[in-house]
């Protein structure tokens, strides 16, 4: 897998494969982040406490700056039910319980390097949750394919809403700000002083303004969402995609970087940064087993 | 165990017996003086379940239900002192404590099943005692489970009227009040000498003819018609010594370790007019493993549902047996009281409303069958379900407007899955568009699947339903276009305002048969409705323009069919009879009964082209 990404990225522009590789290594960071903490994960242990396990591990490793800081969501917090607010997205003092499903959620920024990624597991045996997470990957493949048609972000966000219909699901990604499916996310400059607003790296949120205004000179959005102003064929640049299925109470979600090219190769035009993942690992065991 | 050294019994042999119970074997237990009438069915290598009557009753009260357990275990029933063909203790004051029979019931276990514990199941004053049986110390090691209905424990309840007496708020007061008043035969019953008249005269007279009107037990002649039995007079006449040695004098000095050594079922008849339900409320503390259960039927349940009875009796003495009784339901939802293992069938069930109802009856532990025209989307539906709590799901492709593959499917269901339960007529389509462009064949389809859909349904399972006569529900899915005119949808409003009537005019027909029919009137839901929506008198272009712009629409007001389904179950519950469920739902229901020139105006309002 890892040699193949290489191979194709070498292949590439010679200028553009450094800085993907920057992004590569820094979402690998995050989910091996996520999966040292879902490995420390017990009964007991609160959602703050889990959102502070990830901050200090990452921090350790250098992160200094964040997309946002990273979130955790337990129980029937993972489907967002009963979600109105957006302060409800933040960690709360709920405790994780044996059969719980939770969510690991965070986007750190290591040299510039934006990962936004997102981890679902759930704390003993299953079924239900293993079902869900087998089925986050028809909606994996969906969302490439139609991207390489270059169909416009409104009509796949419906495709993969109508999928999840279809599946027995709720579209729970529409909770977030904008209902957003994916968002892009870039280089930003590194600073000494990194502050937050509201969870969110200033740095960050400039970057995603200062697309919003070009993008609406031009006539796209940075943010992939359900309505008018998504309705664009694929931007070239990087989309932190993260489709979210709800089903009475238990939420499952992958989320990592897509790279939209303006290249006329339908294999280049996008495509998955790392297929080396903890999610699409587990697919492919479960096909092999 | 003293008592039960004297105890001594005719052999294992016995007699076949007739009437109610034929085919049981019968033999005498001698204890304390009496002779008790014990009936056996059954394999005796299986588990053994003893059944517990009460009172004016003899054990022919649990003929029904026992008929059904004895495929699966040793069944036993015995005739209470004085009951039935057991002799009565000499003299009856005193003879009737429930210490005394707790040695009787000992007595039976020990000759019945002298190896292993017995099932407990009790009824009225069998379940009065039961309550005594297993909360006794020296019942532990012979009881293994203990199912319980319309009898609560004398201890328990005294201690629950001295917590409303003495620490009153409205609340409580209201409840000793309603628990008292359904007490009135007990205070009736301590006058001396005549309860006993009336008992042995005129009341064991009218007492066959009233069960059947009142409690709508099945009359003479009708299948399970042949109870009471003959020894009614007598039943009643001694019975009421249960009574006057027990209750006076557990209410004022209840113990305080009442505790039970067992598992627990308690299955509570909503419709009981002796015992109401708040009685149970403190239950938990006292039975730590405590599964609930309720049932629509009135007292004498045993008589008038014993499928579903002998259905909970049997799962749970399974679930014992296995050894897993600490083992929590799956079933997560408020409602697994009350459809924890009834058969539940959704037409429409791949999408949408169907499939959040399917997914709620599933959650609160229903068997459910899934029907759809789309094969996939059903069985998606049927496969979710049993991932959330239903202890079987299946499938079943038909298209609801074929009235053939519906009796096809009917016959089949009953054969392989039983009788349904709860029915939901759910399956739908749109047509949008003027009564003037709508073709004949736009008419056709849309009462094809909206009412023929309904009336297929209602003829061919909802006669299953009233057949059994053990109840059951049918839930329509109407709409809230059934009540407000609209020149947008006049088709659809008619098939749906049909559909209401039809549910208001079949809940009068089934009422006397304890089946409920509820119409449910949703609104603007967010499925997947709209994009099978036909728009007559347009182009295709503009067709699809139209569904893309409705759905978006719908997903804006974005009203999810899981609420609906809520409504659904909760209509079942509570047994209503038409639901609004969204508030422009509610609203426009308001407007049609108050101000329905109102909703003419509305219903003139032409949509932005």
């Amino acid at each position: 897998m890892t040699t193949s990404v290489d191979d194709r990225l070498s292949a590439r522009r010679a200028g553009r494969a450094p800085e993907l590789r920057g992004f590569r290594e820094v979402q690998r960071l995050a989910y091996e982040c996520a999966e040292a903490v879902a490995g420390q994960l017990r009964p007991g242990v609160s959602e703050r406490e889990a959102a502070r396990m990830q901050r200090e591990w990452l921090r350790e490793r250098g992160v200094r700056d964040w997309f946002h800081l990273p979130f955790a969501w337990f129980g029937d917090r993972t489907a967002f039910t009963n979600f109105r607010f957006p302060l409800q997205f933040f960690p709360t003092n709920r405790k994780l319980e044996p059969g719980m499903p939770f969510i690991l959620d965070m986007a750190p920024i290591l040299n510039g390097y934006t990962a936004d990624i997102g981890y679902s597991g759930c704390l003993g045996p299953s079924p239900l949750h293993d079902r869900l997470l087998a089925d986050l990957e028809a909606h994996r493949e969906l969302m490439l394919r139609e991207v390489r048609e270059r169909r416009p972000l409104r009509e796949i966000y419906e495709d993969v809403e109508r999928l999840m219909a279809r599946q027995g699901y709720t579209n729970r990604h529409r909770a977030y700000p904008f209902g957003v499916i994916a968002h892009k996310v870039d280089r930003v400059k590194q600073r000494r002083w990194a502050p937050t607003a509201f969870g969110f790296g200033t740095q960050s949120l400039r970057g995603l303004a200062s697309d919003a205004l070009h993008g609406h000179r031009e006539g796209w959005s940075p943010l992939w969402s359900p309505y008018r102003f998504s309705d664009h064929p694929p931007q070239p640049g990087l989309w932190a995609v993260e489709p979210h299925l709800g089903f009475r109470g238990v939420g499952a979600k992958f989320e990592e970087i897509l790279v939209v090219t303006d290249s006329k190769d339908l294999e280049e035009s996008a495509f998955w940064l790392d297929d080396d993942l903890p999610h699409v690992r587990r697919w492919a065991e479960e096909k092999t087993a | 165990m003293e008592a039960n050294a004297v105890a001594s019994s005719t052999g294992a042999q016995g007699t076949v017996a007739t009437g109610a119970l034929a085919g049981a074997t019968e033999r005498w237990v001698s204890t304390g003086g009496v002779q008790l009438c014990v009936a056996e069915l059954g394999d005796r290598e299986r588990p053994t379940v003893v059944l517990v009557h009460g009172f004016p009753d003899s054990k022919e009260v649990w003929s029904e239900v026992a008929k059904r357990l004895a495929d699966r275990f040793h069944v036993v029933l015995y005739d209470l002192r004085g009951c039935g063909r057991s002799s009565a203790p000499k003299p009856l004051r005193g003879g009737y404590t429930l210490e005394k029979l707790t040695d009787d019931f000992l007595a039976v276990a020990d000759a019945v099943s002298p190896n292993a514990p017995v099932h407990l199941v009790g009824h009225d004053w069998g379940s009065v005692q039961g309550w005594e049986f297993a909360t006794v110390g020296r019942t532990e090691g012979r009881i293994a489970s203990f199912t319980t209905m319309s009898g609560p424990c004398l201890d328990h309840l005294g201690i629950w009227l001295h917590k409303r007496a003495t620490r009153p708020t409205p609340r409580r007061v209201g409840q000793l009040f309603g628990q008292g008043i359904k007490s009135w035969y007990v205070y009736a019953f301590h006058t001396p000498v005549v309860p006993e008249a009336l008992w042995r005269g005129p009341l064991a007279r009218a007492w066959p003819a009233l069960l059947s009107r009142v409690e709508k037990t099945p009359a003479r002649g009708e299948p399970g018609g042949d109870y009471p039995t003959s020894s009614l007079p007598t039943d009643g006449a001694r019975g009421v010594w249960m009574y006057r040695d027990n209750v006076r004098a557990r209410l004022r000095r209840p113990r305080t370790d009442a505790y039970a050594h067992v598992p627990v079922q308690l299955i509570h008849p909503t419709g009981d007019v002796f015992v109401s339900e708040q009685v149970f409320d403190d239950l938990d503390q006292w039975a730590p493993q405590l599964t609930r259960r309720s049932l629509v039927a009135k007292h004498w349940a045993p008589r008038t549902r014993p499928d579903q009875i002998s259905a909970w009796i049997a799962e749970f003495v399974t679930t014992v047996e296995d050894g897993t009784p600490a083992r929590k339901p799956r079933a997560t939802s408020q409602y697994a009281a009350r459809f924890g293992g009834q058969l539940v069938l959704v037409t429409g069930a791949a999408s949408g409303i169907g499939r959040a109802t399917a997914f709620a009856f599933a959650e609160a532990g229903a068997r459910v069958v899934a029907v759809d025209r789309d094969a996939e989307g059903a069985a998606r539906t049927a496969e979710m379900s049993r991932l959330i709590g239903a202890p079987e799901a299946w499938s079943e492709q038909v298209d609801v407007s074929d009235g053939l593959a519906m009796e096809k499917l009917a016959n089949k269901v009953a054969d392989t899955y039983g009788v349904v339960d709860v029915l939901v007529n759910n399956a739908g389509i749109g047509v949008s568009g003027a009564f003037m462009d709508t073709s004949p064949e736009h008419w056709q389809q849309v009462l094809d699947v909206n009412l023929w859909g309904v009336i297929h349904g209602c003829r061919t399972f909802g006669k299953q339903m009233a057949d059994r006569g053990q109840g059951g529900h049918i839930v329509n899915t109407a709409s809230a276009a059934a009540f407000q005119p609209t020149r947008m949808l006049p088709a659809y409003a008619t098939s749906k305002a049909a559909v209401l009537m039809l549910s208001e005019c079949l809940r009068a027909e089934l009422a006397g048969k304890g089946i409920g029919v509820s119409a449910i009137c949703p609104g603007i839901v967010n499925t997947n409705i709209t994009t099978t929506t036909r728009f007559v008198g347009v182009d295709r272009e503009e067709e699809q323009r139209r569904r893309t712009r409705s759905t978006r629409l719908y997903g804006k007001r974005n009203y999810p069919p899981e609420k609906v389904a809520d409504a659904i179950l909760r209509a079942v519950a509570r047994n209503q009879a038409v639901v609004p469920v969204t508030p422009e739902a509610r609203g426009a229901h308001l407007l049609s009964r108050f101000a329905p020139k109102a909703l003419r105006a509305l219903a003139r309002l032409e949509p932005k082209g």
